[in-house]
């Protein structure tokens, strides 16, 4: 168990008008190693969630432990914490800003106490993770396209080499091949390095291809955390939280309403592709 | 009268050094022709980088041609006389809420746009009620901007173009931020101000499930018009939409894929409702 929350709640403006009960009791476990896909209605609570998880937020009650350690504790190292549980929000680009790529990548390891060349190690190495070439490594972040500062955002994060990597909508506002590229960094890293990833996102079709479970929120609350096509079966729950399936989910479960023989857990194109060829062979 | 005119419009963004010298040139659009009739639904689709913001900061004026023209309802852009009035009939939304939100109470920044504009008070009341409620965000209205949710403010923000009756809108990418609901409820009521209202309606968006209802499409490229097109000609044009970097609806390229296995489906599927019938179609021939 890497992560652990238990009872978590927290309330923004506690005891002003504006008092929101943004979590309520939630409780879950994540192991080392699982890609998490998080959904949820705008508001719902994701991204107060996630600032729980590396202690920018501290629960107003319940508790939160990373590695078997209660991050409340007297003492405890948030610092370090930080440094394991790598967040990279909305729009990071907003996060750069150094004169070069490099140096904005170098800045994280630096801090962190590391000597100088182990940090500028550690940045070339994320760079090159997140496919930034090098002729780019003098240039000014912000005279990149919004899929290369994204990226190189990243590499900030992960130049602290985070067990966790939190990232909060990473392809809004990117263009589909620029959304297809980072998402496919992301399921490199988690496949060849073991990261733990906790991709919060609206777009249904790239949770159903990455994430191993799915927790879902609503109004505060955590209603799902079981494996992606269990929570995709509940599709009419889930239009009732203001989500919706993969379209190709909905397409499967119209075939069966008409009495198709497929399986209804098709939640990609490929699977649904298949799905209703076996069906059509089947029938020939 | 066309609503939007471009003839031989072409951009360049001109990066200067400090002594004012010329360091590049980028041609942001290149030789763009095209008309938008009153009351379409227009929707531009094009990889980041092929000019199609950088056009749609031509139709209110933000940025004026390097070489050719663009008219709005009849008036040259390029004219200062016509600056405001064309301010006034084409309205732009951004895709970032915060460079927008400017009060410190939700229906004060919807009610700032028909303000400025000399509208009596009566009428701005109920044209910020409308436009509100219209995004969903009614109940929101003495709120703080700064305590909302991105995709809130985004509907806020729409609210507040929509207040002003502009006659045509542009949203360069709207929902980008919004969850399947918000994008949903958006993209909706932008349909209905089209098809209500006729207010002639330019989406610039990635998600080509927004794109299905639009009477036209354009693909932009490097800053050229490669493709133009109903939406069911353009989608069912997959392997060159792919080529252009863009995705097609999730549904259409199931199609797609299932009319490579060797399926006889119809092109230009759009819908889950009309993939399932050209399946059922399929399952009912004889073999």
């Amino acid at each position: 168990m890497q992560i652990i929350f238990d009872k978590v709640n927290y309330i923004y403006g506690k005891g002003t008008a504006f008092e929101r009960h943004a979590l309520k009791d939630i409780s879950f476990c994540i192991n080392k190693g699982e890609f998490i896909g998080l959904i949820g209605h705008t508001g719902s609570g994701k991204s107060t969630l996630i600032q729980h998880m590396n202690g920018l937020i501290k629960a107003s009650s319940g508790h939160v432990y990373f590695n078997g350690e209660d991050i409340y504790a007297q003492g405890y190292n948030m610092k370090q914490l930080r440094s394991k549980v790598g967040l990279v929000f909305q729009y990071p680009e907003h996060q750069l800003f150094e004169t070069t790529v490099f140096k904005d990548v170098v800045f994280g390891p630096l801090n962190l106490g590391l000597d100088k060349l182990e940090s500028e190690l550690r940045a070339y190495e994320s760079l090159k993770m997140v496919g930034i070439s090098d002729d780019l490594l003098d240039a000014s972040p912000f005279e990149l396209s919004g899929g290369q500062k994204r990226r190189v955002a990243i590499a900030g994060v992960l130049a602290m080499k985070p067990e966790v990597l939190i990232l909060d909508e990473p392809t809004a506002g990117l263009d589909p091949r620029g959304r297809d590229d980072i998402l496919n960094q992301i399921a490199k890293l988690h496949k060849e390095v073991g990261m733990t990833i906790i991709l919060v996102t609206h777009s249904m079709e790239d949770v159903a291809c990455y994430s191993d479970r799915l927790f879902v929120m609503n109004n505060g609350e955590l209603v799902f955390q079981n494996p992606t096509k269990e929570v995709f079966a509940h599709y009419k729950e889930l239009e009732e939280m203001h989500l919706a399936a993969p379209q190709v989910t909905y397409v499967m479960n119209m075939l069966k309403e008409k009495g198709w023989n497929v399986s209804c857990d098709a939640t990609t194109v490929k699977e649904a592709r298949d799905e209703i060829l076996r069906a059509l062979g089947s029938t020939r | 009268m066309e609503m939007i005119k471009a003839k031989d419009l072409s951009f360049e963004y001109i990066r200067r050094d400090e002594e004012g010298n010329v360091e590049s040139i980028n041609k942001a659009i290149d030789n763009i022709n095209l008309e938008i009739e009153k009351g379409d639904f227009i929707a531009i689709l094009g990889a980041n980088g092929s000019g199609k913001s950088t056009f749609a900061k031509h139709i209110n004026a933000i940025l004026y041609p390097t070489e050719g023209s663009l008219w709005v309802n009849g008036m040259n852009t390029a004219e200062e006389k016509n600056l405001w009035d064309i301010r006034q009939t084409a309205g732009m939304v951004f895709q970032n809420p915060d460079n927008q939100i400017i009060a410190t109470v939700v229906e004060e920044d919807v009610a700032f746009g028909p303000e400025n504009l000399g509208i009596e008070t009566k009428e701005i009341w109920r044209r910020v009620e409308e436009s509100l409620k219209a995004v969903g965000m009614l109940q929101m209205r003495h709120m703080s901007p700064n305590k909302l949710s991105g995709g809130q403010k985004q509907r806020v923000a729409i609210a507040g173009i929509m207040a002003m009756r502009p006659e045509c809108i542009i949203l360069d990418e709207p929902t980008a931020m919004l969850d399947p609901n918000g994008r949903r409820e958006v993209i909706s009521t932008i349909h209905e101000l089209n098809k209500k209202e006729k207010v002639t309606v330019i989406l610039i968006t990635h998600h080509m499930d927004e794109v299905i209802y639009a009477d036209k499409v354009y693909v932009m490229e490097k800053g050229h018009l490669v493709m133009e097109g109903t939406p069911r000609e353009i989608f069912s044009r997959v392997d060159e939409i792919k080529k252009y970097r863009l995705d097609v609806p999730q549904v259409t390229e199931l199609a797609y894929e299932l009319r490579k296995s060797g399926l006889d489906l119809p092109e230009g599927i759009l819908t889950v409702e009309e993939l399932v019938k050209a399946l059922e179609e399929v399952r009912r021939k004889p073999h």
